[in-house]
């Protein structure tokens, strides 16, 4: 209750994307890729999921990226090296497991999903896999984790809305023409907006190419005792936070999950508003 | 007052207090308390002992407050139960100490309950505490889950003199009497001052550890040197109804709703950042403490005109505490007995429209020896609903037996344990609604002593 976790780097990695490592050690020393945490900033905070974008067990530290979306995770991007997050608990969640006999794997992530999809990668690669990834976002600047994903991949292809970094277009003009042309691969990851996870396992399902998902849908504790996170996979209910977050992007119905994430729009909004009435303009780029 | 009527105990106007979420009963005065105390006839075999779960020695405890000797009557007290001032108020009474008190042949039960909470009450206002400084004892005991059942196992063998960290998953300890009571039959500040309590005698705390994903029990014992762990981790799984429609928006389990507004404080919201969602008219389903707590907490919040109880069964078979019902009912709850949703409806945009229920009829006993609910044939009918609450009861998780090497479970999933505690593992021992499934406060800390008392003795067997 008094332990509280210390902010050791901040990075800011686009106009809405931040990065920090924070110092958790019990979470550093048994996180997996693809485990996420749930963080409350300060007393009166609400707990919000964040996956674990890398982690380091000697140094104590776990790696969280986030992008600044609405009043707690605008509020945390005040936060500099230094200061303190009250609570920060974790690894929650299944790992991920890939099938042995895998050929090639690749990779599709979007936003604040593509260092979601780097530890993941990241295991694969030092398993001795093949890798190869197609990352996408608004432009050149929001893909971010460029550099750590081209050392971990053998190859990785862009997609950019505005054509300023690879191709012009989405992810999945991309994955077509990969699907295409190359018959090697045989298991895709996406991590990403609900709405590109959908197109991707659409894309997928055509080819037959088993294809895994991670789902963010709103959560509170995290530990399966509230149902908040609860999906439908292949027609059965699931907890995201205890059956996933990963899960057979195949079998998921993504129109429920888009649905659910509305759940609270109108409090969010009154919420970040009642903030930005307060905090007026410092969230820009601190 | 005449000696079958029981003194009454002052409670907020229930027009006042659906708008709120203070506490509905105040409590006795001390001289209220003595009045009550002094209708008990001071059996010389007392029949109330035997319906209380730990034994409180109630014929003395009373007598004490008839001396005005309250400090007496809180030791008293004290040595069975750890947690007076939570049972005085969520025990279920009329089933166990008072529904065994002997003058339920001629009237009202003397009022043990009320009585329990006010001597625990004055107690904390005059800052009693016991005295207690025992040798230390140079082991480690590791508690798991911070509930009725941990809290009460953690107290005893501090007072035993051993080492003690409660490792808790979720960032306040407390667990139901945190996450799911509410405020108004359980203010948190009284919880609160046992936790502090807990800490004087030395108790070390580390919320946010998820025991089975953050470590391990296996590690804590081998790498971390606890020499005994108890696990307390009772039975949040929430049990959803499997009918079409669970999953709109508006439908929540009732730990959801309950976590929200209690641990998260969302009735405060924007003050505090977590949300909650409620139309004008919610539903709750279900017929226990949990589905009276989260229908009298819809009931509170801003914009809710109306809340139905479904349950399917009738208002005898209900097994919420006889007080919450009646409370409930004063504060306008309505309710819809021998009733059973079989279809939540939706609006285009995936938010609940409306509810279909069915009629029941009471048949044959089932196992429980209550009347088991039959449908009847075509006897549909449809209520206009906004929020759709889910009150069905709760099982544990599995999170520790499938991570914890040799933990036994049934079936159901509940950690299979002796009355002393000991699970099939050696050194781990667990109790309260994780062996039991969901229980009571009071069983639940009965586990916990009984736990501590045999992982003394295992620890002082083991060399
Ligand atoms: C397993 C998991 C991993 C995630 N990983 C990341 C990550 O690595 N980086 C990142 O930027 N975001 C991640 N998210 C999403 C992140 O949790 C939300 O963006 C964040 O909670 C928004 O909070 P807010 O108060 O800033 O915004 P709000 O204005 O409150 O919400 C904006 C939107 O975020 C979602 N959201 C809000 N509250 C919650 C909640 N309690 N739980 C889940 N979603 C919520 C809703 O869709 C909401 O409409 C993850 C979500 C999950 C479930
Ligand atoms: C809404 C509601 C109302 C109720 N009303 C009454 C009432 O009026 N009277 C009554 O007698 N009983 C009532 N009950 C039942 C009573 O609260 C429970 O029987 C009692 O709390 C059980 O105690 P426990 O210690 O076994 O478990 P809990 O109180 O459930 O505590 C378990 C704790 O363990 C933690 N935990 C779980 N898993 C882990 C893990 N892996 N690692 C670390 N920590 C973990 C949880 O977060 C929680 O804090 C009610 C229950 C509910 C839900
Ligand atoms: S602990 Fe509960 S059952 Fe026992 S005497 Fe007190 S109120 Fe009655
Ligand atoms: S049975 Fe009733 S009257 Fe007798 S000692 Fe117990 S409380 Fe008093
Ligand atoms: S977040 Fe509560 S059960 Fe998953
Ligand atoms: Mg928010």
């Amino acid at each position: 209750m008094c332990d509280m976790y210390k902010i050791v780097r901040k990075e800011i990695l686009n106009p809405v994307v931040k990065l920090m490592d924070i110092e958790a050690p019990r979470v550093a020393k048994s996180a997996k890729p693809g485990q996420f945490v749930i963080i409350r900033i300060y007393d009166k905070g609400e707990r919000i999921p964040l996956t674990i974008a890398d982690y380091d067990p000697e140094k104590g530290t776990v790696t969280i990226v986030f992008q600044e979306v609405g009043k707690s995770t605008k509020l945390l991007g005040t936060l500099n090296e230094g200061d303190y997050i009250l609570d920060f608990v974790g690894p929650l969640g299944n790992f991920m497991e890939v099938p042995k006999e895998a050929r090639k794997i690749l990779g599709v992530g979007g936003g604040v999903g593509i260092p979601a999809l780097y530890p993941k990668l990241k295991m694969l690669h030092q398993e001795g896999y093949r890798v190869e990834a197609i990352l996408g976002g608004r432009s050149e600047e929001y893909v971010i984790f460029k550099k750590e994903m081209e050392a971990v991949c053998d190859k990785v292809y862009y997609a950019t809305d505005d054509g300023t970094l690879g191709k012009k277009g989405f992810v999945t003009d991309v994955l077509k023409e990969v699907l295409e042309n190359d018959k090697e691969i045989d298991y895709i990851i996406t991590v990403g907006p609900v709405i590109m996870m959908k197109n991707v396992c659409k894309m997928t399902k055509e080819y037959n190419i088993p294809t895994i998902v991670s789902m963010n849908p709103l959560m509170v504790d995290g530990t399966g005792m509230c149902g908040a996170c609860r999906i439908e996979v292949g027609g059965e209910t699931k907890f995201v936070c205890m059956d996933g977050p990963i899960f057979d992007g195949h079998l998921v119905n993504f129109d429920l999950a888009m649905t659910r994430l509305n759940m609270f729009k109108k409090q969010e909004k009154v919420s970040l508003e009642l903030y930005e009435q307060h905090h007026g303009g410092d969230h820009h780029g601190r | 007052m005449a000696v079958k009527d029981r003194v009454p105990m002052k409670e907020q106007d229930p027009k006042e207090r659906r708008k709120n979420f203070d506490e509905v009963a105040l409590g006795y005065t001390e001289e209220e308390a003595i009045l009550e105390a002094s209708r008990c006839i001071q059996c010389p075999k007392p029949t109330c002992v035997a319906g209380c779960p730990v034994h409180v020695r109630i014929p003395e405890f009373i007598k004490a407050i008839t001396k005005r000797e309250f400090e007496e009557a809180y030791k008293i007290i004290k040595s069975t139960n750890s947690l007076p001032a939570v049972c005085g108020r969520v025990c279920p009474q009329e089933e166990q100490c008072e529904k065994n008190c002997v003058l339920n042949k001629i009237g009202k039960p003397i009022a043990i309950g009320r009585l329990e909470r006010f001597v625990a009450d004055y107690a904390l206002q005059n800052n009693i505490e016991e005295e207690v400084k025992p040798e230390k004892k140079n082991k480690k005991v590791a508690i798991i889950g911070g509930g009725p059942a941990g809290l009460t196992c953690a107290g005893d063998l501090l007072k035993m003199g051993y080492y003690v960290t409660i490792f808790e998953a979720l960032h306040a300890l407390g667990g139901v009497l945190t996450y799911g009571i509410p405020e108004f039959r359980l203010p948190k500040r009284i919880v609160e001052a046992e936790i502090e309590r807990l800490k004087k005698l030395g108790a070390k705390v580390e919320t946010n550890v998820v025991v089975g994903r953050t470590v391990t029990i296996d590690q804590l014992m081998e790498e971390e040197g606890f020499e005994a762990v108890f696990v307390g981790t009772g039975a949040g799984l929430p049990k959803l109804m499997d009918i079409p429609g669970k999953n709109l928006n508006g439908v929540y389990s009732a730990n959801e709703f309950l976590t929200r507004i209690n641990l998260m404080k969302a009735y405060k919201f924007p003050e505090y950042d977590t949300p909650i969602v409620v139309g004008k008219r919610v539903a709750v389903i279900g017929g226990g403490n949990v589905a009276m707590d989260a229908a009298r907490s819809a009931l509170r919040l801003d914009g809710v005109e109306e809340v139905t109880v479904v349950y399917r069964r009738s208002k005898e078979e209900m097994p919420a505490r006889a007080e919450e019902i009646e409370h409930a009912i004063e504060e306008g709850i309505k309710f819809e007995f021998l009733a059973n949703p079989i279809r939540i409806n939706g609006t285009e945009d995936g938010w609940v429209k409306s509810m279909d229920v069915i009629r029941m009829e009471l048949g044959e006993p089932d196992s429980s020896g209550r009347r088991r609910p039959i449908e009847i044939p075509g006897s549909e009918f449809t209520i206009e609903v906004d929020t759709v609450i889910m009150a069905l009861g709760t099982s544990p998780n599995n999170l520790i037996p499938s991570t914890t090497k040799d933990v036994e479970i049934q079936k159901w999933g509940g950690i299979i344990a002796d009355e002393t505690g000991k699970t099939s593992k050696p050194g781990v021992f667990a109790g309260g609604d994780a062996v039991t499934g969901a229980a009571t406060v009071i069983l639940a800390m009965g586990a916990g002593k009984q736990a501590a008392k045999a992982i003394d003795e295992y620890l002082r067997n083991k060399k």
